[in-house]
């Protein structure tokens, strides 16, 4: 037929580490059927030579499940945040511009270091603590509707994709963002979680906490999983105003 | 101030709504009076610049309120990254315009007090009535400039009292914060055409 071979154009955002300035690269691939960004990442690491000709290193990225449940292989992709594995080639506007999630520190080129998040949920508490010298024996039961509803919001895989589409969290900022928020929520709702119900609140009530938000609703917007992170925060106003007045004007009883 | 936002910022929440907001309809509304003539407008101004303890209502319900809730709201606007770009939704469009509404207003009411009360209160005018607003709005840059300064102000209370909503916990679910949506536009408008009204009542 003579017709050129369909290819894909890709601009990477790259840096050689933390602290280096960023430059932009080009890279032409041979388009294949059904191609997502990992896949054409992975073409590049093969044989990593630019639109120019040039040899160059291989692009880094973090990845690992390749089915969005992860969260690893998070990237701003064409200006939004997203998982690369889900990010198919024909769905997307070319050139298809890859940057880190600059909200996070940038490790190299595409990988991000989202140690922060963890560290949030450190702070606030989002884990049932059962440890103790003794048995403690089961737990209240959970009912089975209110499971349901909980695991959904157990589903948060922190991404990190929340916290970058968030105009609140940034370098100017100590906001911790909308996963960890949201975490306080599914952990409050335990049973057993409930029994420490006022520290989660009381901590998320700390400087960089809920008080942060400023409702641009676009972690909602933006969250793979859907989980309804604007009505945790929301229910979780709603919980940290009546804890901020029993911490007042309330007597000393901690815990229902 | 160690785990003081927390508090600041529902402060903040507050005081838009209560008592700013509900000083701000008050405002227009008796600025509405204008609309049935000057006689009418002086009347509603003479009454409220001469109700008892006058001073003390302003430094309470207006300027301490105003101050905080201005001052605050600057450092709250310059610690975001706005992102409309790629995130263009309503409420994140929304959220930007409540900051340069905000910062806007901040200069507009600054100016609007200095023209105003500021003058009666050093003795350059005897009392802000009808004929201060007619002098000033004769020039039609700062019939624009009022204009300007009221619909961002009906508009931050607005879109303010969504977020009051969601901040103290009301509006919890989609739906409601949805019918807050419609609710806010509703007072917007209402609030918009009272101030607009009042606006051309002086030219």
């Amino acid at each position: 037929m003579g017709e050129a071979a369909k290819t894909v154009i890709f601009e990477v955002e790259r840096r050689n580490s933390t602290n280096e300035e960023s430059y932009w690269e080009k890279f032409e691939l041979p388009y294949r059927a059904n191609m997502n960004v990992i896949s054409a990442l992975m073409e590049i690491r093969r044989n990593p030579v630019n639109m120019e000709g040039k040899k160059t290193s291989p692009v880094t990225w973090d990845m690992n499940c390749l089915e969005e449940v992860c969260g690893a292989c998070s990237m701003v992709i064409n200006g939004k945040a997203r998982q690369s594995c889900t990010a198919l080639v024909d769905q997307l506007e070319q050139p298809i511009r890859l940057q880190p999630m600059k909200t996070f520190p940038v490790v190299r080129d595409l990988i991000v270091d989202r140690s922060r998040m963890f560290e949030s949920l450190k702070k606030v508490k989002a884990w049932v603590p059962i440890d103790g010298t003794h048995d403690l024996g089961e737990g209240p039961r959970m009912p089975e509707r209110k499971r349901q509803w909980a695991y959904e919001l157990s589903k948060c895989m922190t991404c990190g994709v929340c916290l970058e589409a968030c105009p609140n969290v940034n370098d100017k900022s100590d906001f911790i963002g909308p996963a960890p928020l949201s975490q306080v929520r599914l952990f409050n709702a335990h049973p057993t979680g409930a029994m420490n119900r006022d520290e989660r609140l009381n901590a998320i009530m700390g400087d960089g906490g809920l008080g942060s938000c400023s409702n641009s609703q676009n972690c909602v917007e933006s969250c793979p999983k859907g989980i309804p992170l604007t009505t945790s925060i929301a229910a979780l106003n709603r919980e940290t105003t009546v804890q901020m007045f029993r911490n007042f004007f309330g007597s000393d009883r901690m815990v229902d | 101030m160690e785990n003081r936002e927390f508090l600041l910022r529902r402060l903040h929440s507050l005081l838009g709504i209560i008592p700013i907001g509900v000083f701000l309809t008050q405002h227009l509304i008796v600025n509405h009076f204008a609309t049935q003539g000057e006689s009418a407008f002086n009347d509603a101004s003479h009454f409220m610049a001469n109700l008892p303890f006058v001073i003390f209502l302003e430094i309470f319900v207006i300027y301490l309120p105003l101050v905080y809730h201005a001052f605050y709201g600057l450092y709250i606007a310059f610690t975001s990254k706005h992102n409309v770009g790629h995130y263009s939704y309503l409420r994140n469009r929304l959220l930007v315009l409540q900051r340069y509404t905000g910062i806007f207003l901040v200069v507009f009411i600054a100016w609007h007090v200095f023209e105003t009360r500021f003058q009666v209160a050093v003795g350059n005018a005897a009392e802000a009535d009808f004929n201060m607003m007619a002098d000033i709005l004769a020039n039609p840059l700062m019939l624009a400039f009022y204009i300007v300064g009221v619909l961002s102000a009906t508009f931050h209370l607005a879109n303010g009292l969504w977020s009051f909503l969601v901040t103290w916990g009301i509006t919890q679910s989609e739906k409601s914060q949805r019918y807050a949506n419609y609710f806010t536009l509703l007072v917007f408008i209402v609030l918009s055409v009272i101030g607009i009204r009042a606006l051309f009542a002086f030219v």
